[in-house]
């Protein structure tokens, strides 16, 4: 074999186990959802027949339809709002640039680095004294000024054509209406990219959820399945179930929207 | 961009559209963290709390269930984000050379874990590593052990699990941004370089490690503050077990405050040590990666 032919035999064995790798634990997530609790922590990797089963113990022990809800509804609410509030936020520092403000967004390079751990000791002591716990604003308000997407959009915007802005206030348009009608259908690819990467976020939060949720008709679906696996004696076939349905929402719209994906997820950290 | 003074009405705009955003981080964000260092200070349980000065930072000292989470910490750290690292850049290498084939394939599939839910991938691998499960009866298939290891009972195997665990679902991320970087990069320096005759590995850690200083700075970064606040899979896979074998910082100071008797003051000095590790891992890697001029 040639030095070159070596080089690539290694390369498409090295890729390929890899990529083994990376798809196995979802083909093992979907074989695991047809079996039995005894047969998956056996170690069983082919179907099985209890789907069905899986299925009905699920909906015995959970309410399904109430957990979907709330997953769904914060995850949403969340996303809109943290849109509107960080490309306003991106919008005004690119666009009407100011010492002051230059220095403000310094600050903010330095508070991505505050982790979430230190501020959920006081953040639980105020949502506990404001009667919020185990709410669903107690989980969307702290998540709505998300740094990240911030960055995102005052970089975004450095492609936003000025000349537009120009043209619309000589046509009488206030500031706020320019953001809406000219900025916003503009920018409508970068909104998209931003959905996708700030709805998976609030949709898979997990330690904050766990802290202030405490009812299992306010839990979300990821919650569930973390209480589900955690049992003394969890029903893993009723697990997979459960987690399939956690995952599918993100994969779908990653398959469907692959390119907006891998957009967001680069630009909010450029 | 040159651009020409704001006129006061402008300046009041600029104001005007990041306030929503201002004040929510000064109500979530700077306000807790300064709530949080005044705390440190403050001894007692529950809410009965009173000055207690330096003695949560003595009391860290005295505090062997603490050490071993800061150790456990730094340990998945020092292990895991290397090998990602490294790992990562040695697939996007080999997805970008050019006359690869099936590559969309192999690049989807390698990125496929990081779409999924920290805690749902943590359930997957718990259920895969469980004693007679699919990982030891395959180990036992290809003779490669005889009875099966005892990943959850074992602390030094609890924690290969957690940091195989965190490889699978952050490799294929970082290595996305090392792909967009790498497309970014001169074709010409490899051409130049392959007719001096630059073997492949030089060209590597010559040409690629260098233009990818700043992307491998960034992960880097991002990886290390994500580790230190490790909480999801160590909670959902061995709930910091075997006897607080796998415990991490973000664990410690949960169990803390919301699964002991709440001690809000120490739990938030312990908080601050991630703060300050934080701080100092981020300058420290700045400080190596800078440019020598």
């Amino acid at each position: 074999m040639t030095n070159r032919s070596l080089l690539s035999f290694v390369q498409y064995g090295v890729l390929s186990v890899a990529a083994f790798l990376s798809v196995f634990p979802f083909f093992w997530m979907v074989v695991g959802a047809t079996n039995t609790s005894a047969d998956i922590i056996k170690g069983k990797a082919t179907f099985g027949s209890n789907l069905w089963t899986n299925i009905v113990n699920l909906n015995a022990q959970v309410d399904l339809p109430r957990v979907l809800f709330n997953s769904f509804y914060i995850a949403i609410i969340s996303t809109i709002l943290t849109l509107v509030v960080a490309s306003a936020a991106g919008y005004g520092f690119e666009i009407f640039r100011s010492k002051a403000r230059e220095r403000l967004f310094g600050g903010l390079l330095l508070m991505l680095s505050i982790p979430f751990a230190a501020l959920m000791v006081p953040l639980f002591i105020m949502f506990a004294n404001a009667g919020l716990i185990n709410t669903y604003s107690a989980i969307i308000a702290p998540s709505v000024a998300n740094i990240f997407v911030i960055f995102y959009f005052r970089q975004a915007t450095k492609a936003f054509p000025h000349e537009l802005r120009d043209a619309a206030k000589i046509d009488g348009l206030k500031e706020y209406q320019i953001f809406a009608r000219v900025y916003f259908p503009v920018m409508r690819s970068t909104y998209a990219a931003a959905t996708i990467i700030v709805f998976m976020l609030n949709w898979n939060n997990y330690l904050w959820p766990l802290i202030v949720l405490q009812t299992n008709e306010m839990k979300t679906m990821v919650l569930t399945i973390s209480s589900l696996a955690s049992a003394y004696t969890p029903d893993f076939g009723v697990v997979m179930v459960a987690t399939i349905l956690t995952t599918l929402p993100t994969l779908i719209i990653f398959f469907l929207l692959q390119r907006l994906f891998v957009q967001g997820m680069l630009g909010s950290v450029k | 961009m040159a651009q020409t003074r704001l006129g006061r009405n402008e300046n009041i705009s600029g104001w005007a559209f990041i306030a929503p955003a201002m004040v929510l981080l000064g109500i979530f964000m700077i306000w807790p963290i300064l709530w949080s260092l005044w705390m440190s200070f403050q001894t007692g349980r529950g809410m009965n709390m009173s000055f207690g000065g330096l003695s949560n930072i003595i009391r860290l000292t005295e505090d062997p269930i603490f050490v071993k989470a800061l150790g456990n910490t730094l340990t998945f750290l020092a292990i895991q984000v290397p090998i990602m690292i490294m790992m990562a850049l040695i697939f996007a290498v080999m997805l970008n050379s050019p006359r690869l084939r099936f590559r969309g394939l192999f690049r989807t599939a390698i990125f496929l874990p990081a779409v999924t839910s920290l805690v749902a991938y943590s359930i997957l691998f718990k259920s895969l590593f469980s004693t007679d499960g699919f990982v030891n009866a395959s180990l036992i298939a290809l003779g490669l052990s005889e009875r099966g290891v005892n990943w959850m009972g074992d602390p030094f195997y609890a924690k290969i699990v957690i940091i195989t665990a965190i490889t699978w679902r952050w490799t294929g991320y970082n290595m996305i941004f090392y792909l967009a970087a790498l497309q970014n990069i001169d074709k010409s320096i490899y051409e130049a370089a392959r007719i001096d005759g630059i073997p492949a590995h030089a060209q590597f850690f010559k040409i690629t490690v260098p233009m990818l200083k700043p992307v491998i700075l960034f992960t880097t970064i991002m990886s290390t503050i994500g580790t230190l606040q490790l909480f999801d899979e160590v909670q959902n896979i061995t709930l910091g077990g075997p006897a607080n074998a796998t415990l991490t910082l973000s664990q410690y100071i949960y169990n803390l405050t919301f699964r002991f008797m709440p001690s809000f003051g120490y739990a938030a000095t312990v908080s601050y040590v991630i703060v300050v590790l934080v701080a100092i891992l981020s300058f420290v890697q700045f400080y190596v990666a800078r440019d020598r001029k």
